[in-house]
């Protein structure tokens, strides 16, 4: 075999690789923009599922509340701790607290609130819903005449969309409680300039950039986590499988998503004339 | 009125988009009240077959009739009610492992029961555990705290309480030992016996056990009925390949 004939087979192998996964990314994507719209149509079909929603909310919101607390607190002492370290440079610690409340209440809140409730409560559902079909008991509510989507999928995603926003704001209060503990009691900061300075930069739309932030990573994890247990096959293997993909997957979306909400939030507030 | 509860015209099926069929023209008709047994070797479409009687899988073409009824013709809502004239018991019984014995035979009620108050629905679930022998002290116990036995009849106990008109026994002994395996073959003729009119369908390796308990027989081979009849006429055959697994199978047990 020629050299020109060796390049052609490997730039030729390396187009139909790039073919493949890109067909594949397509096909997956559409599949599961198809389950959320049905899983989504399903929420407001008959029987209601209103107890099985509070089941989860329980899961995903109150038993989320301990783990977002500790990492909210930490997030706020040591961000507050670092900014305070750059600002004492140039005399502006006073600025220490806003600029902590801002990169709390649009960034770091619900992206690592997102990160922290998909891994929990995501991977949960992944394993929860694999094990479930490769047991035989999705097939088992499927032959009983119950709507397995609308009975398993849509109340997490209901309950993930009501939570998530609720305990970003846990965060963000945590998250601020401690700014205020490093910047007030531990590097003595003047308690009143600390919340006066927060109260004149922070304004309303900042804490609903976060809510609505949040809203969106939790219908985005909630989705691919129940999809890609939902779709489990081939035993504890196959479960494994699942719940790393949707873990992995949410975790890396929610990144990639923070981008291309903030973007979409700005171009609202422009049209809306909110500066 | 036809006097099937199922009925399989011409089924084909093809998951690849007709290259290869797994099922390649079923016909069969599964007359009512009858229980029968479908045996094959493994790979044969049995589970394939079982899948598209319950509408969870459609043909490539041909028809299925159960009780009736065109199951293509049903929308997947209609399709998804209709199912509650099944009762599956599964090969590993797929209880939910977050209820109690209890509340797995209470599920199908509050689910479909809705006008039933829900001491009627304990008492009806209640009297499903006492009619396959399940004593009343495992009724407050989790799936993972009672033995395979056990599971096994609050499978069938929970597969009964919507009373259906269906009963299907999908490999219910497989994995089983003997003595589970001859309790499990009573249990549903028992059932099928107690429970007047109702269509049982068995899929088994079991061949002692489907020639001893079911009325009639189907085997399949590669995608297709290669014969249907009396445990008598699986005796009497002349097919090589019926003789040879009927042979087999009942040496090896």
């Amino acid at each position: 075999m020629t050299l020109s004939q060796k390049l052609y087979r490997a730039v030729f192998g390396l187009g139909r690789y790039f073919i493949g996964t890109v067909s594949d990314f397509v096909a997956s994507t559409g599949k599961i923009i198809l389950f959320f719209n049905e899983s989504m149509r399903l929420i407001f079909s008959k029987p209601s599922r209103f107890s099985e929603i509070i089941r989860h909310m329980e899961f995903i919101g109150n038993q989320s509340i301990g783990i977002i607390c500790l990492t909210g607190g930490f997030t706020g002492l040591a961000l507050s701790f670092q900014l305070y370290l750059g600002f004492k440079l140039f005399n502006a610690v006073n600025m220490v607290g806003p600029t902590v409340a801002l990169g709390i209440t649009r960034e770091l809140g619900p992206v690592l609130t997102g990160l922290i409730v998909a891994a929990r409560a995501g991977g949960a559902m992944a394993a929860r819903l694999g094990t479930m079909r490769v047991n035989e008991q999705i097939d088992a509510l499927d032959v009983m005449g119950v709507n397995t989507k609308q009975y398993l999928v849509s109340p997490r995603l209901v309950a993930a969309l009501i939570c998530m926003p609720l305990l970003v704001a846990v965060f963000d209060f945590v998250a601020m409680l401690g700014s205020w503990f490093l910047c007030v009691k531990l590097v003595s900061l003047d308690e009143a300039v600390f919340w006066q300075k927060i109260a004149d930069f922070i304004e309303i739309k900042h804490i609903n950039e976060g809510l609505f932030k949040g809203m969106v990573f939790g219908i985005y994890f909630a989705v691919m986590c129940t999809y890609r247990g939902f779709n489990t096959s081939g035993g504890a293997k196959g479960v494994g499988e699942a719940t790393n993909q949707g873990v992995v997957q949410s975790m890396v979306g929610i990144i990639i998503l923070d981008y291309f909400v903030t973007n979409i939030i700005r171009v609202f507030y422009n049209l809306m004339g909110i500066s | 009125m036809s006097n099937s509860a199922i009925s399989l015209r011409d089924v084909k099926k093809s998951f690849d988009g007709g290259h290869e069929f797994v099922l390649k023209g079923i016909n069969l008709e599964i007359p009512k009240g009858s229980l029968t047994a479908i045996i094959g070797f493994s790979g044969t479409g049995k589970s394939v077959m079982l899948k598209h009687l319950l509408g969870l899988f459609k043909p490539t073409s041909g028809t299925i009739e159960v009780l009736g009824t065109d199951l293509s013709t049903l929308s997947p809502d209609a399709l998804t009610k209709f199912r509650c004239n099944f009762g599956v018991l599964f090969q590993s019984a797929a209880l939910f492992d977050d209820m109690t014995v209890l509340e797995n035979v209470c599920f199908p009620l509050f689910e479909h029961r809705r006008d039933l108050k829900p001491a009627q629905v304990l008492r009806i679930a209640e009297e499903k555990l006492h009619q396959v022998g399940l004593e009343s002290k495992h009724y407050n116990k989790l799936p993972s705290q009672i033995s395979g036995g056990m599971q096994k009849r609050t499978g069938l106990a929970r597969a009964l309480a919507l009373d259906p008109e269906i009963l299907i026994y999908d490999e219910p002994t497989t994995g089983l030992d003997p003595i589970l395996t001859e309790m499990v073959d009573n249990l549903i003729l028992s059932t099928h016996k107690l429970k007047q009119g109702v269509t049982s369908i068995m899929v088994s390796h079991d061949l002692s056990a489907a020639f001893r308990i079911a009325d009639h027989i189907a085997m399949l081979d590669s995608g297709r009925v290669l014969l249907f009849g009396t445990p008598e006429d699986f005796f009497n055959t002349d097919i090589e390949l019926v003789k040879r697994f009927v042979n087999k199978g009942m040496k090896h047990q």
